[in-house]
């Protein structure tokens, strides 16, 4: 493998993961448990799509076969997608998707935080710019997390549950392989030991804070990176990508 | 004061063109109408985003997603602003929004069609946002403070909206055979719901002059509604559509075009209830407020909790 490669599936990861998380967000619309929430999510959503269109635009130039951000998004099937597993779990109840976004949030704060330093200037330039949203999107995500965990019974209940049955893809967060090596190497990519620190310290403080338990298990869900996923995703992409398969060539 | 030396000092400030705020004395005909209308305004910028909020998984390219999910936060904020400007006349969102679970408010009766193509998302933008923008400019010039300052706001944001549709109409009308077929029928499905979604014809909807001279109404709806296809006519024209109206013409000697019959009884049946996701739109709103129930019952325990540490502490 070398370096523009190795590139290339890095940013395959970072941005499809953004754009299957924010599917999932944009399917509340109109849905959502209070209206000042609903707008919260579109816009996160809309901050996640353009996040993606950023870095899927530069995968595009990086691999250089004339491909653009909307072929890489509607044109590749689920074997070819790199979003990370936690990404891809359904919405379930309120308290499903504040929990997958808390862990994926508080992963993106820190892991975008250590890409502000790229050695590659467009990957901290995209950075720096994400990182103010994302500074955004965990402080709307923590308040959840406290709010529902120390609500009512209920609400305890449900988070607990939901992140009980997340955690077991939270491990695959910090997986590194060939990809990742070589452009630690090179100053591009973060070290995900790195972050992995920081990230349990945090997640584990607004856990306690929140009046709930850290989840323990010994199941470790992975295969994002080789494209391996759960069956949510087959559904997700044939919505998602209908109308480009359905009328290939056309423009919209 | 008396009522009566009350609202000839109320009709005079309308008279001069000064705006009416929350604290100011209004008559209860007034303040009826208003909660009514602002009510009715808000409930469908958010049961509006249902039937745009059905493509943003299915946007068929990212562009035009975030536009999408741009926009319909957009109508998601407008409900909350007109929400919030209707409680100002003491009125709490809770109870409108029982109101409209209940079947008792409406909303506009387009958001009853359903959005069957990816080109019903441009029609909705082009022509749907387009009379919109028509009755709001208007309305901008109300008496009520609150209302009308809303209406600035949101017709910006609206004339966007109208952009975006009429760009996707004419990027679609330009392409393919298919793509060119798919927005006709989508222009065929939505602009009679449209022209009608402004009001019953004049003769029917007496403007009562006391709503007129209060500045709650500017404009009758065959104006409005005369207005909107004089703008969009020569659109359609533009991108190649044809507009499905086979007694549609223009009179020289009035400089406006004459449309053919309107079908009023679809309309007023879509009022009553059986437009073709009456019941699937209520049902969706219901039914996010009911699982929403246990969320909202958690945010106020935890605020409770915290107030009281605050006054421990």
């Amino acid at each position: 493998m070398n370096l523009q490669q190795a590139k290339f599936e890095y940013l395959l990861r970072l941005g499809d993961s953004s754009l299957i998380i924010g599917h999932r967000l944009s399917e509340w619309c109109g849905h959502g448990p209070i209206l000042e929430e609903d707008i919260a999510l579109i816009n996160i959503a809309l901050d996640f799509v353009g996040n993606a269109t950023s870095l899927l635009g530069y995968a595009a130039q990086v691999e250089g076969k004339g491909r653009t951000e909307d072929d890489l998004a509607y044109l590749r099937g689920e074997r070819e997608y790199r979003n990370l597993l936690l990404t891809e779990q359904p919405n379930g109840d309120y308290a499903a998707t504040i929990a997958r976004q808390f862990l994926y949030d508080t992963y993106t704060f820190f892991l975008y935080e250590e890409l502000k330093s790229s050695k590659d200037e467009t990957i901290a330039a995209i950075a720096v710019k994400s990182h103010k949203e994302i500074t955004y999107h965990l402080r709307h995500t923590t308040q959840w997390m406290l709010r529902l965990g120390d609500g009512t019974e209920e609400s305890h209940q449900r988070l607990q549950t939901a992140l009980n049955e997340l955690w077991m893809f939270t491990s695959e967060l910090f997986d590194m392989d060939e990809v990742d090596g070589l452009l630690i190497n090179e100053g591009i990519a973060a070290d995900l030991d790195k972050v992995k620190a920081a990230w349990e310290k945090r997640v584990n403080e607004v856990i306690t804070e929140a009046t709930l338990q850290v989840p323990v298990t010994n199941i470790k869900q992975k295969g994002s990176r080789e494209g391996k996923h759960s069956e949510h995703l087959g559904f997700l992409l044939a919505e998602m990508q209908y109308i480009p398969r359905s009328y290939p060539g056309s423009k919209w | 004061m008396d009522d009566k030396k009350q609202l000839e000092q109320f009709e005079a400030k309308i008279a001069a063109g000064l705006k009416i705020e929350p604290k100011d004395w209004m008559p209860e005909a007034y303040r009826k109408q208003l909660i009514r209308m602002m009510s009715q305004h808000a409930h469908s910028e958010i049961v509006g985003m249902l039937p745009e909020g059905n493509w943003i998984t299915r946007a068929p390219s990212l562009r035009r997603k975030a536009i999408l999910l741009a926009k319909v936060q957009d109508e998601a904020g407008h409900g909350l602003y007109l929400y919030s400007a209707t409680e100002t006349l003491g009125v709490d969102r809770s109870e409108l929004l029982e109101q409209l679970h209940s079947g008792k408010a409406k909303y506009s009766s387009i958001f009853n069609y359903p959005t069957l193509t990816w080109a019903d998302i441009g029609a909705i933008g082009w022509l749907v946002d387009g009379a919109a923008i028509m009755n709001q400019t208007a309305l901008a010039r109300g008496s009520y403070g609150p209302y009308s300052r809303a209406m600035v706001k949101i017709c910006k944001e609206e004339s966007f909206h109208n952009r975006q549709g009429y760009e996707i109409m004419m990027n679609l009308a330009q392409g393919t055979p298919e793509q060119k077929e798919m927005a006709q029928d989508a222009f065929n499905r939505w602009w009679w719901p449209s022209i009608m979604m402004l009001g019953p014809s004049d003769d029917k909807s007496p403007n009562s002059d006391q709503l007129m001279r209060w500045k709650v109404k500017m404009e009758s709806n065959d104006a409005i509604r005369q207005r909107f296809i004089d703008r969009t006519v020569p659109q359609a024209e533009f991108i190649g559509l044809k507009v499905p109206d086979a007694d549609l013409k223009f009179n020289d000697v009035t400089g406006h075009y004459e449309h053919g019959p309107i079908n009023w009884e679809e309309f007023f049946d879509v009022i009553k209830g059986n437009g073709p996701c009456n019941a699937k739109r209520i049902k969706d709103r219901v039914e996010a407020d009911k699982k929403g129930a246990w969320v909202r019952e958690a945010a106020t325990a935890y605020a409770a909790k915290q107030a009281k540490e605050k006054l421990v502490a």
